[in-house]
């Protein structure tokens, strides 16, 4: 024995060697190599201690289980939630069957999913959406009647729309595990379960509004921001305050000079490692109570990034103009006297590296 | 006759009393073990007897056990599957009712055998009154001395606890059991870990059905070899078939593995045949999630000979035309029976008993439901049979459990032996939806 | 109506005391494995689970509201709205619809004049259809409360939908 460090494990997923620690799952070995490998998650979060394993959009197929055992595993894994063995070999996006399967999973999860995209406070930047376009088919085959819920009143930040609800049951996590109370929780079963408080009530806690950023789909959505925007039309800035509840790190999104929505900060693979306080998300939105860091670096491409952070791009002389002579504050209840385009740093590729 | 293990003194009056039950024999087992072997060698008898799962997976109890992780300081638990709750299969629940001493003498046996000093038995809650029976039971053992601390100067100690179940097939399966008896929602763990090594409150946990535990009284007292010698094959020792249908005797029988399915079906001893004046047209065979088959398949294997009532040769020929021994779920049907009809009606048993954890099987249950409700009521158009053999198989092996797989065998396999019958039902809907229309085209009935 | 939502809502002193003993039977921190038992108590009393009672329930198990919801609505034992005085649970299976089980149904039905889910406008029979029930040899085969009646034919309901109705 050399020392105390694990003996790291080779794992090759499509065709590439990595080399990862002992228990680390095939998933975090994939992401390790690179997002063109890395299985899509729709409920694995791995901030998230217990999630995963259940939309098995992360199926994967193992074709040898480890050096010492080679045999292929008789059923497609999920990649969440299986640990990697030494000389494990794994098909992602190179199997057949895997894509088979994924485009199963797409299927399951969009037939009683209501469409709704274009008016989703999600669509954009919706993890379904995405899954969808890399890996399901083109037209449906469900002719049958869509699930429908009753509605359900989560208070004044929190907006629920069951229909969309994939039942990843990462809100649940986020509750039992960042806020000190949960309210809410995965009410019946089967394809009648639902995300309620079941007695009507109010998810009132100072972490609550956390249950929208890891949502993957537009089932949880900012109150606060509802109707107001596209995503595609608002520039994402990462800011921080001197906030007594949470690290204040966040990213703040703006449309012209306002900010219209506040989220925590998330990673290349669309997860939040610092939660933040709903008085930093529905509370602080005035340019002048941040202090502004730059902006939001997203790794990969996305609406988001399209068309922003040119500080070189000349627009015409009438665009400006136009944009000018329409621009209308969005919130009119809101004090935009402050706002001020001198507060925001000069503007640049936001993933120059 | 064949041999009796578990039922051989069904008929005994009083013999769900512990008098009766001890007169006849009973605790015998319990003696042997706890005062003349290590709790090791009786792991190894019930290794040498080979008694495979009774609960549908067939998997080899002993070498279960012998997974067992046995950590220091750490509580091991044995948990009594007895959800009982698989369309077509009710011998757990005619065992416990009528014989519930066998199932506490096994429980002690076996707990003894793992190191387990509390062990619990979840029956499914519509069985309150079984429940109430086996804790008569366990009173009754505990005032002979059969539980409690100590026993029989041992220095085992063992308690036991009866758990209600709630209302939820999914609960019978492990590891949603496990969560049950938690207090928690009935959602099967993802696997690994096992619960033989995070099983029940985090602990190494066994996991057995009542009809597996109950055969260890008798592999302790005449000894795991004489177990292995009834049978056939790997298909050890006897099983309790539960028969159901278009039959003459409906009921629970003990059969030793390997009659040939022909005699269990017409012979006085078990069935008794079809009902008068009807011929047997299907036979789902292990409870309702195993692949139906029709009459020739189910009586012969596709090389003509007998198919047997026994492991491998009820699965002889894969799903091709094979299907599973499974819990031993007799459904017999003669040819007055639908096989849209009740394909959708299994359908609809594993659209309302999902969990809904995983999406497959949470979306992909009801979706069949929905297709096959069309057919069977005359809405159904030809590519519906497509689709749900494509459905079904893209639910089969791609869940958390085996729920997923349970509900596609079902419809894959009905749409694969009949589908002359779906198509009837698509191509003459006003005939087929009149009451009590069946499809009376070309098929073997025996 | 059995339901007593208005009084205070506690277990009867006997009740209470068999709640003790069902708390005690599981190791030390792991009291929340008592739900279901109590659950089926407090049903016992009540007739069924209001979220009053779901609340009790947690309490006694210092454990959320939230989980107790959780659960009971995951079971299907539970009845989450006041129901009649017989709550008739009718196998609607596979095994039990073969032995006749959808005709007699259809009778039941219409003798009680009332569908799944409904309740008699005399209070005295609520309606549920339930799967399996673990009794397919002796089917059809409905249940109240603890009680099973098997080998059902239009007569035998009759006959117990009359004895009942006493």
């Amino acid at each position: 024995m050399e020392d105390n460090k694990p003996q790291l494990v080779k794992v090759t997923v499509d065709g590439i060697e990595v080399e990862v620690e002992p228990g680390t799952t095939i998933l975090q070995a994939a992401r390790k190599i690179g997002p063109e490998v890395a299985p899509p998650a729709m409920c694995y979060y791995q901030p998230l201690k217990g999630s995963g394993g259940k939309c098995r959009a992360c199926l994967v197929k193992v074709a040898a289980g480890s050096a010492k055992d080679p045999r292929p595993m008789p059923k497609l894994v999920a990649s969440c939630i299986t640990p990697v063995q030494d000389g494990m070999v794994v098909e992602n996006t190179t199997s057949p069957q895997v894509l088979e399967a994924r485009k199963g999973v797409v299927e399951f999860l969009l037939i009683n999913h209501p469409l709704d995209c274009p008016v989703c406070d999600q669509a954009g930047e919706c993890d379904l959406q995405n899954f969808a376009f890399e890996h399901g088919a083109a037209k449906t085959r469900y002719e049958e009647e869509r699930r429908t819920f009753d509605k359900h009143d989560l208070g004044p930040y929190i907006q629920l729309h069951m229909t969309r609800c994939i039942l990843c049951y990462r809100c649940v996590f986020t509750a039992d595990q960042i806020t000190n109370k949960r309210v809410h929780g995965v009410m019946n079963r089967g394809d009648h379960a639902e995300i309620s408080t079941y007695i009507e009530k109010a998810i009132d806690n100072d972490f609550s509004g956390n249950v929208i950023d890891v949502c993957p789909v537009g089932a949880l959505t900012d109150k606060t921001y509802r109707f107001k925007n596209r995503v595609w039309f608002s520039r994402p800035v990462d800011a921080h305050r001197d906030c007594p509840t949470c690290s204040g790190k966040v990213t703040l999104w703006y449309r012209g000079e306002e900010v219209i929505r506040v989220t925590a900060r998330k990673n290349e693979w669309n997860e939040v490692n610092e939660f933040i306080c709903n008085t930093c998300r529905f509370e602080t939105k005035k340019t002048s109570d941040w202090v502004i860091e730059g902006p939001t670096k997203i790794a990969r491409s996305s609406v988001i990034t399209a068309n922003k952070y040119r500080a070189d791009t000349i627009k015409p002389d009438f665009v400006s103009r136009l944009a000018a002579a329409n621009y209308k504050p969005i919130d009119d209840t809101r004090d935009t006297s402050q706002l001020s385009i001198q507060q925001l740093p000069p503007e640049r590729f936001a993933s120059s590296n | 006759m064949g041999k009796k293990i578990l039922l051989e003194h069904i008929d005994v009056p009083g013999i769900d009393t512990y008098d009766v039950y001890r007169k006849q024999g009973g605790y015998t087992a319990v003696e042997k073990a706890l005062k003349t072997m290590t709790p090791d060698s009786v792991v190894e008898e019930v290794k040498k007897a080979g008694v495979r799962g009774r609960g549908g997976a067939g998997f080899p109890m002993g070498m279960k056990w012998s997974f067992l992780a046995k950590p220091e300081g750490v509580p091991r638990y044995l948990v009594c599957n007895a959800d009982e709750s698989e369309p077509g299969t009710f011998k757990d629940h005619y065992l416990m009712k009528h014989i519930p001493h066998l199932l506490i003498e096994g429980m002690i046996v076996s707990s003894f055998a793992l190191g387990a000093n509390k062990s619990f038995i979840y029956v499914r809650g519509e069985l309150m009154y079984v429940i109430r029976i086996l804790e008569k039971a366990i009173a009754e053992a505990k005032a002979a001395g059969f539980l409690g601390k100590n026993i029989m100067g041992s220095g085992y100690d063992l308690e036991l606890v009866v758990q209600p179940g709630g209302g939820a097939y999914i609960c019978g399966e492990e590891t949603a059991l496990l969560e049950s008896l938690e207090g928690k929602r009935g959602n099967p763990r993802n696997k690994p870990p096992f619960p033989a090594v995070k099983g029940l409150y985090q602990s190494p946990t066994v996991v057995n059905n009542v009809e597996s535990i109950s055969t260890t009284p008798w592999i302790i007292n005449n000894g795991g070899d004489a177990y292995a010698a009834i049978g056939i094959g790997r298909s050890t020792g006897t099983k309790l078939i539960s028969a159901s249908g278009h039959i003459n005797k409906p009921g629970v029988y003990e059969i030793e593995l390997g009659v040939s399915v022909e005699d269990f079906i017409y012979a006085d001893e078990w069935c008794g045949g079809i009902r008068p004046g009807h011929k047997l047209k299907a036979v789902v065979a292990g409870g309702s999630s195993v692949p139906i088959l029709p009459a020739n398949l189910i009586l012969n294997l596709a090389n003509g000979d007998k198919r047997l009532m026994s492991y491998e040769s009820l699965s002889d020929g894969g799903f091709a035309t094979g299907t599973m021994l499974g819990s031993g779920g007799f459904i017999v049907m003669d040819e007055t029976a639908c096989v849209v009809r009740n394909t959708w009606n299994f359908s609809r048993f594993y659209h309302h008993e999902s969990c809904g954890q995983c999406s497959p099987c949470r979306e992909g249950t009801g979706w069949m439901e929905k297709v096959l409700h069309r057919i069977e009521h005359g809405h159904g158009s030809l590519h519906d049979i497509d689709l749900l053999v494509d459905v079904a198989k893209k639910i089969e092996g791609n869940t958390i459990c085996p729920l997923g797989d349970a509900a596609a065998w079902p419809v894959g396999s009905a749409i694969r032996h009949f589908r002359d019958e779906f198509e009837w039902h698509i191509n003459h809907p006003v005939e087929a939806t009149q009451p009590g229309a069946v499809y009376r085209g070309e098929m073997a009935l025996v | 109506m059995t339901t007593e939502t208005n009084a205070k809502i506690e277990f009867t002193p006997e009740r209470q005391v068999l709640a003790k003993e069902i708390i005690a039977r599981y190791p030390e921190g792991k009291q929340k494995s008592a739900l279901l038992p109590l659950l089926h108590l407090a049903q016992e009393q009540w007739g069924w689970t209001s979220p009053e009672v779901m609340d009790y329930v947690a309490g006694l198990l210092g454990i959320e509201p939230i989980e107790v919801y959780e659960v009971a609505t995951f079971y299907t034992m539970f009845h989450l709205d006041p129901v009649g005085k017989h709550v008739i649970e009718y196998c609607r299976t596979g095994p039990c619809c073969l032995m006749g089980g959808e005709d007699v149904y259809a009778h039941l039905k219409q003798k009680l004049g009332i569908e799944a889910g409904q309740t008699t406008s005399d209070g005295k029979f609520t309606l549920k259809e339930v799967e399996c029930l673990a009794a397919c040899g002796m089917g059809p085969v409905f249940q109240i409360r603890e009680q099973y009646y098997m080998h059902l034919t239009n007569q035998r309901v009759d006959e117990i939908i009359e004895e009942l109705s006493k």
